[in-house]
């Protein structure tokens, strides 16, 4: 039995998340390969050839991938994992956006955001925003799944020796372009890979007062994150928004300021290992599953909590 | 040119879920039920399309009960031509769904599928991709915008680290994203007139998809249950708590 792991990168570095993807295929049990398909990718090939349990690394390096488009890398990734049981990429919109399409190749079944793995056909995953969990066993002769980052340990990034072996197969479905991308630059943490993580909701009133959170983040070197209603009324970008439909964070503490607690936001944070809530609202939702509440208002807690810190 | 949109009934999502006590599966009945939030998205988008002169008909195709009916209606009352519903009292898994919508794709040449990201029972986030392998069209998934230019599609895709936008050759799938648009609230006379627009009826054995299934649910159970933790008193109470208590700082 072999696994394929899809790796997450953008060409230049290998991203965090396939370290987690990596311990979850050693859970499943057996040859764990990685699949780096990019465009002038050698040294994310050379990365992932280190991470300790990888067997073989395989390169399709082309120009076809360089944006890792959804038609092309699934149909690379159903080429390539035919001869593969568990075909394994993160849950994250780059995995989302091509798995489904190689399953559908395949003609199997795909299981999302995995987050414990039972036995070599059955998995665990979180259903209705996270307020139940689903055991699934799947009788299809390919698994394939994405993996929630937060559910696994990283592998270790070095001490592995993988052969690195480049693939012939080249698919350009010819379908889609890529057109341009617009990126937010940030100097902190990635949010779902931090230890700390502070986020601002509707309470903050806008996107400047989120300067507050800013300067609280870097005394502790945290990610900020924030709700929906903070990124829908333009606060801060989409990509910041932890949730259902946004990031899933899991991080040793999580601050929330301002945050009601409405059941999508908590479907994003709810594992963090301790949760703090800081609301002016002691009725919040929020102080449910806080382990620490400060009923308060945040324009006179966040600067108090930056002098304490 | 036609839009086909994809509508799913879900638990509405303010509802909390309960499990069943045997852990079979979560309990849903005497819930209220409405259309999954990602669709009604999809629909505004397909009636906005409509309005500007891109689109020349709106079909809404939903897969379920027969209630189903009511989702179906509700899209015609948003501003949807017609409606055909594929029934069926089954669980689908979302490869099923993909068959089910192919046929119909086959069937009614649509230039534009327009989906939700995902649905929120599920949370899978697999149908339109697994649609767009079947059918061989691009894919343009979590769309925050959508712009259709002569023979291309524009669309602006939420990705994590911002913004990207691809150009995809129709007819294509674009499943969407919550900041896409803001759907529109349905008017007392436009549900009037909805109850009066064509909504076909099918089956999937009409449509020759066979309905297997791979994945079998072997139990359902609620998340670990978090405790309400201590209220503090004050900031400098709360830091001294995550330094020596809680250790996180």
């Amino acid at each position: 039995m072999a696994i394929l792991v899809i790796a997450e990168h953008d060409n230049a570095t290998l991203k965090g998340a396939t370290l987690n993807v990596v311990t979850a295929a050693a859970a499943i049990g057996g040859d764990v390969n990685v699949l780096v398909a990019g465009s002038n990718c050698g040294a994310v090939a050379e990365a992932a050839a280190k991470i300790a349990g990888v067997s073989k690394v395989l390169v399709a390096d082309n120009a076809a991938y360089e944006y890792q488009l959804a038609e092309n890398m699934g149909e690379l990734v159903a080429e390539l994992g035919k001869d593969y049981s568990h075909i394994l990429a993160a849950a994250t919109t780059t995995g989302k956006d091509f798995l489904p399409r190689a399953a559908a190749l395949l003609d199997v079944n795909m299981l999302s955001e995995v987050t414990a793995v039972v036995d070599a056909d059955t998995f665990s995953r979180p259903i209705y925003a996270g307020n139940a969990i689903a055991t699934v066993k799947s009788s299809d002769s390919i698994k394939v799944m994405t993996v929630r980052g937060t559910a696994f340990d990283a592998a270790a990034a070095e001490g592995g020796s993988a052969a690195v072996e480049a693939t012939a197969v080249v698919k350009d479905a010819g379908l889609s372009a890529f057109v341009g991308e617009e990126l937010a630059k940030s100097d902190r943490p990635e949010l779902t890979g931090a230890k700390i993580v502070v986020s601002g909701g509707r309470g903050m009133q806008n996107g400047d007062n989120f300067e507050m959170l800013y300067k609280v983040a870097d005394k502790i070197g945290a990610a900020v994150g924030a709700s929906r209603a903070a990124v829908d009324a333009g606060f801060v970008p989409n990509d910041m928004q932890v949730g259902q439909t946004g990031k899933i964070v899991a991080p040793d503490l999580y601050i929330a300021v301002g945050i009601s607690g409405a059941i999508q936001h908590l479907a994003g944070m709810k594992d963090s290992k301790v949760i703090v809530a800081i609301n002016k609202d002691e009725e919040a939702p929020i102080f449910q599953v806080a382990d620490y509440g400060l009923v308060a208002d945040l324009f006179d807690a966040v600067p108090a909590l930056e002098n304490a810190l | 040119m036609k839009v086909l949109v994809a509508v799913k009934r879900v638990i509405d999502y303010n509802v909390k879920v309960r499990v069943k006590p045997d852990n079979s599966d979560v309990d849903l009945t005497n819930v209220k039920m409405a259309m999954n939030p990602f669709c009604e998205i999809a629909v505004e988008e397909a009636v906005r399309l409509k309005e500007k002169g891109v689109a020349t008909e709106v079909v809404v195709v939903s897969i379920g009960p027969k209630v189903a009916q009511e989702q179906i209606r509700t899209a015609l009352a948003l501003g949807a031509d017609r409606g055909i519903l594929i029934e069926t009292e089954e669980k689908l898994e979302s490869l099923t769904v993909a068959k089910l919508l192919k046929a119909v794709v086959e069937k009614e040449q649509p230039q534009l599928v327009l989906l939700g990201k995902q649905t929120i029972d599920s949370d899978n986030n697999q149908t339109g991709q697994m649609l767009g392998a079947l059918t061989n069209m691009a894919q343009g998934t979590f769309a925050s915008e959508v712009a259709v230019d002569g023979d291309k599609v524009n669309v602006t895709r939420e990705i994590d680290g911002g913004l990207r936008t691809v150009a995809l050759k129709l007819p294509a799938i674009v499943t969407t994203d919550l900041r896409l648009n803001e759907p529109r609230y349905a008017s007392l006379p436009n549900i009037m007139k909805a109850k009066r627009k064509p909504l076909d009826v099918t089956t999937p054995a009409d449509l020759g998809v066979a309905m297997a299934s791979t994945l079998s649910l072997v139990k359902v159970t609620p998340p670990a249950e978090r405790q309400a933790g201590i209220k503090v008193g004050s900031v400098e109470e709360l830091v001294e708590k995550l330094k020596n208590e809680a250790k996180v700082l």
